[in-house]
């Protein structure tokens, strides 16, 4: 069988905290080969359980510390050599800025084709066969790579990721990072405050404000902790000052697509709906009867957030309880 | 300095977008285009930078003929000069010939700064900044939500998926530019009128020394195998929440749905 390459998203925390995406681009690796799973890091070790978990046949280790100090593009390099060396039948890298940018440098340096943020990649005759859904998730496309090693960046939740138990053995690889590929470099970087809640993209349920919270967004994130959601903020409020732009859904901030979506005092603007169309059950809550986002719901409450949220998180935390 | 802003005409996002039955690529007859969005922030960008020493902008495009347009709204936003690179064999170009005819573009102008927006409206991969700076081994600082030029440095700030992070490179440098980087401001009527008279010029494949067999349909390592319209969506539960009975009615319908 061939091997299919997936680089492995992992935390930055001492251990490298494996993320979901990644047993989920296992799962789908499995059904275009072998997946031999590339973990940039200085710990690979506390990342092996994870990786056999999801079916890695081999882990292959690069730890050189310049890796991880000069942005992508050390990286894309590494991945070059180590494609040489497997000579993999596809290359799985995670749909995020990162992912799609050492992806793009790949796909020059190897003369190959790109396909971004698949929501699901089958195997077919000739290669891989992704779906990606574009225009604001109003058409679906299916396409494939046809010169070169398929590269794929693959968006979180395109997989439910199936445990296929193995033993993978590591491989430390050595890798030469040029001159030119230290050009840009971090100079300074302060981690992500936690909250405790979900991840934004990895998120079964999202509860997000907009320009309705007046700037509020505690009844918003008390709903959000009553369901075990993450939060998310539409423009206007990321615009405003009210929430960290982070959190921003939208064509220009994260496109997400969990099971369910709450937008409390969202209108639905079409650069908020191209990020969020895509969930599986939309919900909203607004004062406007006519705004935009109703159009999409398969529930709304035509009302004030400010009074529905507060007793809907009584009464789901007394469900619960 | 020689500041080139890279810009890409789109349908409007708002209008009807569709593909084209015949090749599976974006149909732009008889739909609206603009320049985009995003890019509008690039255009910014270069000025602001332009505006606080000594620089000249251009603003590059590759597309069919209306793509002019975009040119054309840089320019009325204060840039300088305006290129277009127009061939019909560029049509169906995917994100990695895209990003070949900008750096032979590029290089051709001699860019020091070369500034992208973050993505296109209508691919949105976010990819050909990242692609142009390989191609060129030129450094790429991307996605910066706060820009600041001081002489050959060129640091961004940008808010990334787990830290906020500094980021520091040395021109000649691509640069990606976030909607939260500014404001920018629109065409005044001065500028409107002084747009008509500032250089646009128009490129061919042949100017750059790409052949059509380099770019184009043909030449694209992907393919749209199959393009499926989304089925409208059947219309939800709207409920009025005029007694107070919204909340629970919610409630309800989470509960009904399991996600409690």
């Amino acid at each position: 069988m061939s091997n299919v390459l997936v680089l492995v998203d992992h935390t930055d925390n001492p251990g490298g905290t494996v993320r979901k995406t990644t047993a989920e681009l296992l799962t789908i690796a499995r059904r275009l080969g072998e997946p031999v799973a590339v973990f940039i890091g200085s710990d690979v070790q506390a990342a092996l359980p994870a990786l056999g978990q999801y079916g890695a046949t081999k882990v292959i280790a690069l730890s050189n510390p310049e890796l991880s100090q000069y942005l992508v593009a050390p990286k894309a390099e590494a991945l070059q050599q180590v494609a040489a060396k497997v000579e993999p039948s596809a290359i799985l890298i995670s749909s995020n800025a990162e992912g799609k940018e050492i992806a793009a440098r790949l796909a020059v340096k190897l003369d190959s084709g790109l396909i971004t943020d698949a929501v699901d990649v089958q195997a077919g005759d000739g290669g891989p066969v992704t779906t990606q859904s574009v225009f604001a998730g109003n058409f679906t496309v299916q396409a494939k790579v046809t010169h070169g090693t398929p590269i794929i960046t693959v968006k979180p939740n395109a997989a439910t990721p199936e445990v296929a138990e193995t033993s993978p053995e590591v491989e430390e690889f050595d890798v030469t990072i040029s001159d030119a590929a230290k050009t840009a470099r971090i100079t300074d970087s302060k981690p992500r405050e936690a909250t405790g809640r979900p991840e934004l993209t990895e998120a079964a349920i999202i509860v997000s404000g907009g320009r309705g919270t007046g700037g509020d967004f505690g009844p918003v994130e008390a709903f959000a902790d009553s369901l075990g959601a993450a939060v998310g903020a539409s423009r206007a409020a990321v615009d405003s000052g009210w929430y960290p732009h982070a959190y921003q859904v939208g064509q220009t901030g994260k496109t997400v697509s969990p099971q369910l979506y709450v937008a409390a005092g969202i209108s639905g603007a079409i650069q908020h709906r191209a990020g969020m169309q895509t969930s599986k059950t939309i919900v909203a809550i607004n004062k406007d009867p006519e705004a935009p986002i109703f159009e999409l719901v398969d529930f709304g409450v035509v009302g004030d957030l400010h009074k529905v949220l507060p007793t809907a998180t009584e009464e789901v935390t007394k469900r619960k309880s | 300095m020689k500041i080139v802003v890279c810009a890409k005409f789109v349908p409007d996002a708002t209008a009807d977008r569709r593909f084209r039955s015949e090749d599976n690529t974006v149909d732009r007859a008889g739909v609206d285009g603009l320049l985009s969005e995003l890019d509008e922030y690039a255009v910014e960008t270069a000025l602001t930078v332009k505006e606080a020493g000594d620089a000249e902008v251009t603003v590059l495009t590759v597309g069919p003929e209306q793509a002019a347009d975009a040119v054309k709204k840089g320019l009325q936003m204060g840039a300088d000069a305006g290129v277009h690179v127009l061939d019909d064999a560029i049509h169906g170009s995917d994100a990695v010939a895209t990003s070949l005819i900008l750096a032979k573009a590029l290089a051709k102008l001699e860019a020091d700064l070369v500034v992208f927006g973050m993505g296109s409206t209508d691919g949105g991969m976010g990819v050909v900044p990242a692609m142009v700076s390989e191609r060129l081994g030129l450094p790429a600082v991307t996605l910066g939500s706060e820009v600041t030029v001081d002489g050959q440095t060129v640091r961004i700030r940008r808010d990334g998926d787990t830290a906020s992070e500094t980021i520091e490179g040395t021109l000649p440098l691509v640069l990606s530019v976030s909607d939260q980087a500014n404001e920018p401001r629109y065409p005044s009527f001065k500028g409107i009128m002084a747009a008509k008279k500032k250089p646009v010029e128009t490129w061919s494949l042949a100017d750059l020394e790409l052949t059509p067999d380099e770019v184009g349909g043909s030449s694209a390592w992907t393919e749209v195998v199959e393009v499926t319209a989304r089925p409208p969506r059947s219309a939800g539960t709207i409920v009025t929440d005029e007694d107070g009975s919204g909340a629970a009615e919610l409630v309800g319908f989470l509960s009904t749905n399991k996600f409690l």
